[in-house]
């Protein structure tokens, strides 16, 4: 197939007439940009070793306009005692009737349908942090819009409740779900946004979603992004940020969901003295394909940026992990470390990382590193000498690898949540997380 | 307890034990010294299990069982227990939920019932105090940022959970100021019962101070070279080993 084609094939699938205008010179560039763009082939240095023939060939359409099954749906995304304002989509489609109420929230806190959106949001924010870093369906998610929201923080506002945006995949056709968030934090505030992607059984969607992410000067914002999906479905998202001057981002990313998983990460320091930690795991098994490319802007001088990966990487599944840190001419002052670890616990497992340093300033900080390693034989060995069987002792060492970067994350309810289901992934028999799953009564 | 036969062990394909006897009987405590090299380390990590040290000949008994044809982990719940001359780090896994499984998976083999998690709190904390280590330390990764002490006095801890016949204690002492090797001496006396067997493998004699050994045994170039009561710790203190037959200088 050519390049044409595949782009018109997926336009003429998804009725790009339908579209949302959010804002219609952004959005006709989008389309623009996005026709131009060549088709990713292994020729293509971001996409070299991700393949997408799996999109190019699924003849993906729009979500039918009928109602999605939302019934049984509230359970696939509960997350117990996280008490969180949720925003369901089901198939790219906003579920009102399972969302919080959007005129009763908090204080200091709005959310709205894009395209409700005032026109200075629509004209000062949307794509303003995607755009030239956005890849090529990237450029149609902007040219597509069908269902996209505003999520705005007011100046100063504590938001103790996270906002829990729930993406769930239900249908067994082949669509493309687009998801679009514009999340803008103003000055001082503070705020937790959970994105969590997950399916129904037998779903086959392909999810597009972009995040953008303004945190205003001296605010902070705590960010988590679940892909829980089952594997036959497919993700392509991007999160792009823009970190104003004092501002704190955390973000910790999950990818254990969908066959081919590919998240673009851009953080932009925008302003002096922020700082973003930008932490992710990825767990893919059987033949799933995860792959993150970050990339952290030190556009300014005195941020720092603190980023750890950490890949367990099974059977035939494929891991891509390109990290970038780039410190312009003036961001002196700069600390920024990236790591990026990996274990491989099966003889077909494959992981490509590739840490990129591009340093134009000459007084910064700067470390990075890779590692790709099996299970260290002597932490096994210590485990079986203490009686531990060789299979429990696998599952131990590999959920203590990830766990190192879950204990680190500042929400309880998140952390519970997460132990059992990254537990889960490596023991094939669940008495094999007995021992790490059950609370042991400290009085 | 332990009856160890001719026993050959190689590393790599080069032979470190060569020919090893010792015959230990329950309550005893023997000692283990010998220059570097000699296979000292090996014969611990031997008895343990561990991939990559290859038995090429003889036999160890415990209680009769033939260790040698356990797996690593069968070999714990019989009763073995290693400390290790350098604990392993492995972070992201408390040390309580470690000692859980290890207790677990030990009591299981023995046929006790399992503990419950009040009672099994209720043994850790004990067992925290006898060696003096926080209750924090349970929470913690295992062996985790803990300073050598630390982890020494964490391998006490699990020998206490444990309640292994036959302990092996491979340098526990190296690198303790005197305090901390109190504390792991008294860990080993209070452990000790006519039932219990030990094996103490040291570079120093003053250990043996705190840990007054039935016989001492010097090992060299893999075989045990002299064998004599707790005098011969404070010859070799005096003397080294080089006027032993087979002795390295």
């Amino acid at each position: 197939m050519t390049a044409v084609s595949q782009h018109s094939a997926i336009e003429q699938g998804l009725a790009l007439a339908t579209e949302t205008s959010v804002n219609s010179a952004t959005q006709t560039r989008a389309r623009e940009a996005w026709a131009q763009s060549p088709w990713p082939t292994r020729k293509t240095e971001a996409w070299k070793y991700t393949p997408v023939k799996a999109i190019a060939d699924g003849d993906f359409i729009a979500p039918p306009a009928t109602t999605p099954i939302t019934e049984g749906v509230a359970d696939i995304y509960a997350i117990e005692g996280l008490n969180a304002l949720d925003l369901v989509f089901v198939d790219g489609q906003f579920q009102a009737s399972l969302s919080t109420d959007l005129t009763a929230l908090p204080t200091g806190l709005s959310i709205i349908a894009l395209a409700d959106a005032s026109e200075q949001v629509r004209s000062q924010y949307f794509n303003k942090a995607a755009g030239e870093h956005a890849t090529l369906f990237g450029e149609l998610n902007t040219a597509a819009i069908r269902e996209g929201f505003v999520v705005e923080v007011a100046k100063n506002a504590d938001i103790k409740q996270p906002v829990h945006i729930v993406n769930i995949a239900t249908q067994a056709k082949a669509c493309m779900a687009a998801a679009r968030v514009l999340w803008l934090q103003a000055p001082s505030s503070r705020a937790t946004l959970v994105e969590h992607f997950s399916s129904r059984e037998g779903s086959t969607v392909l999810t597009n979603s972009i995040t953008e992410l303004f945190v205003g000067e001296n605010a902070q914002c705590n960010h988590y992004r679940l892909h829980l999906e089952s594997e036959e479905n497919l993700h392509i998202g991007g999160v792009y940020s823009q970190v104003e001057k004092n501002a704190r981002l955390n973000s910790f990313y999950l990818a254990m969901g969908a066959n081919l998983q590919r998240v673009d990460v851009v953080t932009q320091f925008e302003g002096e003295g922020a700082e973003a930690i930008n932490n992710g795991v990825y767990l893919p098994r059987n033949k799933q394909l995860t792959d993150f490319h970050t990339c952290i802007e030190h556009k300014v001088p005195h941020c720092n940026s603190n980023e750890i990966f950490r890949g367990i990487i099974g059977d035939s599944a494929r891991a891509v992990f390109n990290g970038r840190i780039h410190i312009h001419k003036d961001a002196q002052k700069t600390l920024a470390e990236l790591s990026n670890k990996n274990l491989l616990t099966s003889e077909k497992a494959e992981v490509n990382t590739k840490p990129e340093l591009e340093i134009y300033a000459d007084d910064v900080r700067c470390a990075h590193g890779a590692t790709i390693a099996k299970i260290d034989p002597l932490a096994m060995h210590y485990l079986r000498t203490r009686g531990i069987s060789k299979d429990e002792a696998q599952v131990m060492l590999s959920f203590g690898f990830i766990n190192e970067l879950i204990e680190q994350l500042d929400n309880e309810a998140i952390v519970t949540y997460l132990r059992p289901v990254i537990a889960g992934r490596f023991a094939k028999d669940p008495a094999l997380a007995e021992h790490l799953l059950t609370p042991i009564d400290e009085h | 307890m332990l009856k160890i036969e001719n026993l050959q062990a190689s590393v790599s394909e080069k032979s470190i034990l060569k020919g090893l006897n010792l015959t230990i009987k329950p309550g005893e405590v023997h000692a283990i010294m010998g220059p570097n090299g000699a296979g000292k380390s090996t014969l611990g990590h031997v008895l343990a299990g561990r991939d990559g040290y290859e038995v090429t000949g003889g036999s160890a008994t415990l209680e009769g069982k033939n260790l040698l044809e356990l797996e690593c982990e069968e070999r714990a719940r019989e009763g073995l227990f290693l400390a290790f001359q350098y604990p392993v780090e492995i972070p992201g896994v408390s040390n309580m939920e470690f000692l859980k499984a290890s207790v677990d998976a030990v009591r299981a083999h023995r046929e006790l019932p399992a503990l419950d998690a009040v009672n099994f709190m209720k043994k850790a904390r004990e067992a925290c105090k006898a060696v003096n280590l926080d209750q924090q330390f349970l929470k913690r990764g295992v062996n985790e940022g803990f300073s050598g002490g630390e982890k020494k006095r964490n391998e006490i801890m699990q020998m206490m959970l444990l309640e292994p016949k036959l302990a092996i204690l491979d340098e526990t002492d190296s690198g303790l100021d005197i305090d901390a090797l109190q504390v792991v001496a008294n860990g080993v006396n209070a452990l000790r019962s006519p039932e219990r067997s030990f094996i103490v493998v040291t570079h120093y004699q003053r250990l043996l101070d705190y840990i007054v050994p039935d016989y001492v045994h010097v090992l060299a170039d893999g075989k045990i070279v002299k064998s004599g009561d707790k005098s011969l710790a404070l010859e070799l203190e005096e003397k080294g080993y080089g006027w032993l037959e087979g002795g390295a200088a």
